[in-house]
């Protein structure tokens, strides 16, 4: 350790002001802030400081996504050798995953946090940790045969259209791993739906069924997985979002860290509930009839709502508000789902759009509130 | 006059012509005629035909409206303007249909609302109204020059990146239905890009040009 630091300190002069390298500081910084807790203090006026940093948040984040991402490698294999017929083990299954699921991060991340240092350096800004949940988060809702060219661009475009373009980490209105996905979908179309994008080398064989529930449905035809399988992920679909039962251990830990938000949570499985119920009471078609329960188990629900919903950058701020945003986002989400049958992925729509609108949500709270008590310091001067 | 003492290309002349392609730009700085910038810009051959009929448009209407604009009382003004404009539209319309149909289809109704455009009503309000008719010439010389240049850059993008070809030509390789058969690009497995063709991205382009002109153009950034 005290190497690392010692190598660290020698290289420090070169990066402060007036150094030869004072250009690339916030590269340097970031290095250094990545290995060792940095020693600020506060040093003027009284603030509260505390342990729960930008980067220890990040960090429980990733942490929340692990079980739901080693599950995705493992169904990635299980998925590929039982489309195609051929028996496997369990370790051969997680081995296949990571081949094909860990070139997608190393993009992933190679691609954003290249652009995020390379504004870092022009902008004169430090670099944070803002990239290292999005560039996680990006692999596990592409599907798993997407060219890894495709999955740059979209990096690409999320990180400098996403988030640069209004300020960096903490100034973006949208969530920056739903701008990647929602470009890749629009942009490379037949790549991130259909029957054979789930399955990794999928196209090679003819004969394939690695449609995902929503697709299935969508074309009115049967589920053949038991519910059982949706709720553990046996399920062809987006890297992490199959297994509910791996994202619920990353939701009980964001919430057991205080991180992540229960009333979003809370409030988007009611309110998809809600609009599962309404569709089921009018059972029109397939996805009408689709038990509202189960619509909570397939697509992208689950992942949606704990991983991308919370995010606390785009999301409404305001505790009322909250319950507001995650309510909106389950009944849209289900409701793009269930009317529009070319958007199986109902969820990114619906958090994007409710992105739009937080900022607005939280105003109406704010005022609302200032209103009230304005109102009780009138009614309290009238009566003293 | 003391205006026509002028040389024809006094820096103040030369001005008329070069703000509204930066400094002034009627699309990028002043936000105008986004409208047809979105709709118009799937290819570039509509795009390049419809920067010329505005540009025509603006800088006739521009002179004629200089050239009678003593005569014009204030009170009656738009009217004015609007049937000098809609004549024009009219007859850059019939000549389209005329001598460029498949192209004049394709614009549809965004011919007929050139009316609309803000540039053209803006310019006129703004300068023609005020100004003799050279400095109107090259004020809507400047302005159309600067609306066709965004025009053909957003066109441009949007034509080369979602269809891989430009004025219809695939530069980019032929893409057939299989890998093999498909040749440049397509054979490596390039793909274009579906966003490209819809409007949200030639809004964003838009941003882009937006972003960049300033980050280059320190003057227009506003506090």
């Amino acid at each position: 350790m005290k190497f690392i630091r010692n190598t660290f300190d020698t290289y420090k002069p070169l990066f402060d002001k007036g150094g030869k390298l004072e250009k690339f500081a916030p590269g340097f910084n970031a290095f250094d802030t990545l290995v060792f807790v940095p020693n600020h203090t506060t040093k003027q006026g009284a603030h509260i400081r505390d342990g729960v940093d930008l980067k220890r948040v990040m960090v429980t984040v990733i942490f929340a996504m692990v079980p739901a991402m080693i599950f995705g490698m493992w169904n990635i294999g299980y998925q590929h050798f039982s489309q195609l017929g051929e028996a496997g083990t369990f370790i051969e299954f997680l081995i296949y995953g990571s081949i094909k699921f860990l070139p997608m991060v190393a993009v992933s991340y190679g691609v954003g946090l290249g652009i995020e240092f390379a504004f870092g350096i022009f902008r004169g800004h430090d670099i944070n940790e803002g990239y290292l949940v999005s560039g996680l988060l990006i692999p596990l809702i592409m599907p798993i045969d997407l060219p890894l060219w495709m999955l740059g661009v979209s990096v690409a475009f999320a990180v400098l259209i996403g988030k640069e373009a209004f300020g960096g980490t903490g100034m973006n209105i949208l969530n920056p791993a739903l701008v990647a996905r929602a470009f890749a979908f629009f942009s490379y179309a037949p790549y991130m739906s259909g029957d054979k994008v789930w399955v990794a080398d999928a196209s090679t064989v003819d004969a394939i069924s690695g449609e995902t529930i929503l697709g299935t449905l969508a074309a009115n035809n049967d589920v053949s997985y038991s519910v059982l399988d949706m709720f553990l992920g046996y399920i062809p679909g987006s890297v992490g979002e199959t297994s509910v039962l791996m994202i619920l251990i990353g939701a009980a830990f964001l919430l057991f860290t205080g991180i992540a938000s229960w009333r979003i949570m809370l409030g988007g499985v009611i309110g998809a509930s809600l609009m599962g119920l309404i569709f089921n009471a009018l059972a029109l078609n397939e996805l009408m009839n689709f038990p509202w329960w189960q619509h909570l188990l397939v697509g992208s629900f689950a992942f949606a709502i704990v991983f991308m919903a919370t995010d606390p950058v785009s999301g409404a701020q305001t505790d009322k508000g909250k319950w507001i945003y995650g309510f909106l986002i389950g009944l849209l989400g289900i409701m793009i789902r269930v009317f529009n049958g070319a958007y199986p992925e109902g969820f990114m729509m619906a958090i994007l759009l409710m992105n739009v609108f937080a900022p607005t949500i939280d105003h109406y709270i704010v005022e609302g509130n200032i209103k009230r008590r304005k109102k009780r310091l009138n009614n309290n001067l009238e009566t003293a | 006059m003391a205006e026509e003492k002028e040389a024809l290309f006094s820096k103040q002349n030369r001005a008329l012509l070069s703000d509204p392609l930066n400094d002034n730009n009627p699309i990028s700085v002043q936000v105008l005629g986004i409208c047809s910038a979105l709709a118009i810009t799937v290819q570039l051959k509509p795009a390049l035909v419809m920067s010329i009929a505005v540009l025509f448009v603006i800088i006739a209407s521009n002179v004629i409206v200089s050239l009678i604009r003593n005569l014009i009382p204030s009170r009656i003004r738009i009217i004015v303007q609007l049937l000098i404009v809609a004549s024009l539209v009219i007859l850059v319309d019939q000549v389209l249909k005329a001598y460029a149909y498949d192209v004049s289809k394709e614009l549809s109704v965004f011919v007929g609302l050139i009316i609309t455009n803000c540039i053209v009503m803006g310019r006129l309000e703004a300068f023609a109204l005020a100004n003799g008719p050279w400095k109107s010439f090259l004020d809507g010389v400047g302005n159309g020059a600067g609306y066709a240049f965004i025009l053909v850059l957003i066109a441009f993008f949007r034509e080369l990146l979602g269809s891989g070809k430009l004025m219809g030509f695939e530069i980019l390789g032929h893409k057939a239905k299989t890998l093999a058969e498909s040749t440049g690009l397509y054979a490596m497995g390039y793909e274009n890009n579906g966003f490209m063709l819809l409007s949200p991205m030639a809004l964003i382009t838009v941003g882009i040009i937006i972003w960049v002109q300033r980050s280059k153009n320190r003057k227009l950034i506003e506090n």
